[in-house]
């Protein structure tokens, strides 16, 4: 379908994009790079009077290390960041997780803050950034603000954004020595969003995992941190024993919905199968 | 009610100025307003790839872009990239292989093909799979459009057919 009719706005700074929320309010949507809002004003889920296009604002996109800190602009494209030896080397999880976004007409376009702030429970980066222990930088006429990932998501498509707020940046701590990554998910046909998917990391000493992250994606209605199957697995041996307790945990820590295609059951199913298979990988 | 704003969009080569209903997609301004219909249009929501165009020598959706967005930027469609010659190879690899029945999805396959065998010329057949995993098409059953596209990556370059 076609969207209703609505303004389109260019601002070439970010107080001018401010000036127009302020002015438009609830009317106005920002646009990144479009890969969600126009498939939903297309469908007319939605019927905003304004597009504020925050493409022409600089400052928004690239990707740099900071002292210890990977910064990501938040207009860099999943694929900008696919293709980024910086990621590559200083937040593989990244890495390992782009590819597995939508298509690549699609990752060309999509944003990383566009994938935030959609929130969207099967989506990859808001796992990857809740695993990462990343920090949001919001922006809004009156000045910045930094959200803990873990706090920023809060229900189904719903964020820690307010009004007239922007996200500006992600900033992500570089990979530690012994800290490995992985990123695994289950779907139908690649880049479709994940049935069920994982983003875990941990630090590795010998054999020994510890700072474990487990966080699914696709399994409740924002990324969710597996705690039992985290504590399962911290400072214990990467054995078979430390992975059966770690699954016997998920089942207590997940409580997947039922989509359309797939049970609550399965999923959960699924999710223990990731789990082994993501600690393979920690430690292979 | 809502204002048109001016966009200057090089297509196919061709440097134009317009006015443009912001809420109109880049593949309906190609599509209607250039005539060129090259470019297919089919879910509208960014999952089937038919509406496949290059913006800036990067393949987009055609109906999750709007024109007013590609203001100051290249739009290359499957003429333009017809008439250069860059398609030619895999063109006929497409006729060669019966790749094409309809043909609704074969223009956004081309671009996204071709996508592919710039980046990875060494992808395997599973990779191309996966490369072209975002165009459906509801006639051939695939097999024969990985053929195409494998042919061409596994031919020996010839100067100057790409
Ligand atoms: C067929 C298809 C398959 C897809 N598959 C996947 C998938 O497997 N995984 C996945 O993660 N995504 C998938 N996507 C979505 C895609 O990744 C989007 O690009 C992404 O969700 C949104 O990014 P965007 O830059 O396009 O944002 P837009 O669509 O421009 O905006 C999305 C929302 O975020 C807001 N917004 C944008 N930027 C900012 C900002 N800087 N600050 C505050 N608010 C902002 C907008 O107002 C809007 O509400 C898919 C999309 C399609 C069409
Ligand atoms: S018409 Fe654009 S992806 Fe289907
Ligand atoms: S040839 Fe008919 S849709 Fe592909």
């Amino acid at each position: 379908m076609k969207p209703s009719a609505f303004a389109y706005a260019r601002p070439r700074a970010l107080e001018e994009a401010f000036a127009l929320l302020d002015k438009h309010g609830e009317n106005a949507k920002l646009l990144a790079g479009g890969q969600s809002l126009l498939a939903s004003l297309n469908m007319r889920l939605a019927a905003p009077e304004i597009l504020v296009d925050i493409g022409a604002i600089p400052g928004l996109d690239g990707i740099a290390v900071r002292g210890q800190t990977l910064v990501i602009g938040a207009r860099t494209t999943h694929r900008a960041i696919e293709r980024s030896e910086a990621v590559a080397k200083h937040a593989p999880l990244l890495a390992q997780a782009a590819p597995h976004i939508a298509h690549v007409a699609i990752r060309n376009a999509g944003t990383l803050g566009g994938s935030l702030a959609m929130a969207d429970p099967a989506a990859e980066w808001p796992a990857c950034c809740v695993a990462l222990q990343a920090t949001i930088v919001v922006t809004s006429k009156k000045g910045e603000r930094r959200v803990a990932a873990t706090d920023f998501f809060k229900d189904l498509y719903t964020t820690a954004l307010g009004a007239g707020e922007l996200i500006t940046a992600v900033e992500i701590p570089c990979v530690e020595k012994g800290e490995r990554h992985a990123f695994l998910e289950l779907v139908r046909r690649r880049g479709d969003y994940a049935i069920v998917g994982l983003a875990a990391r941990a630090r590795l000493k010998g054999k020994t995992l510890s700072g474990v992250q487990l966080v699914y994606l696709g399994v409740g209605v924002t990324p969710v941190q597996a705690k039992g199957a985290m504590a399962a697995l911290e400072g214990k041996t990467a054995d078979d024993a430390a992975i059966r307790a770690a699954q016997d945990a998920i089942a207590r820590d997940l409580e997947p919905n039922a989509d359309i295609y797939t049970s609550a059951e399965a999923k959960r199913h699924l999710a223990r199968v990731l789990v082994a298979r993501a600690v393979a990988a920690l430690v292979g | 009610m809502e204002d048109r704003v001016e966009a200057t969009i090089t297509v196919n080569g061709t440097r134009l100025t317009r006015r443009i209903e912001p809420r109109m997609h880049l593949i309906d301004f190609l599509r209607e307003e250039l005539g060129l219909t090259g470019s297919h249009v089919s879910c509208e929501h960014g999952v089937c790839g038919a509406c496949t165009v290059r913006v800036d020598g990067e393949i987009r959706r055609g109906c999750l872009t709007l024109a007013v967005q590609a203001d100051g930027r290249t739009v290359d469609t499957v003429e333009g990239l017809s008439d250069s010659g860059e398609l030619a190879v895999l063109q006929q690899a497409f006729h060669e292989r019966n790749a094409l029945q309809c043909g609704y999805c074969t223009p956004g396959m081309l671009l996204t093909a071709q996508a592919l065998i710039k980046e990875h010329p060494e992808a395997t057949r599973e990779e191309i799979r996966e490369f072209m995993s975002g165009n459906l098409c509801r006639c051939t059953g695939y097999q024969a459009i990985i053929d195409a596209i494998e042919t061409v990556l596994r031919t020996p370059r010839t100067e100057g057919v790409r």
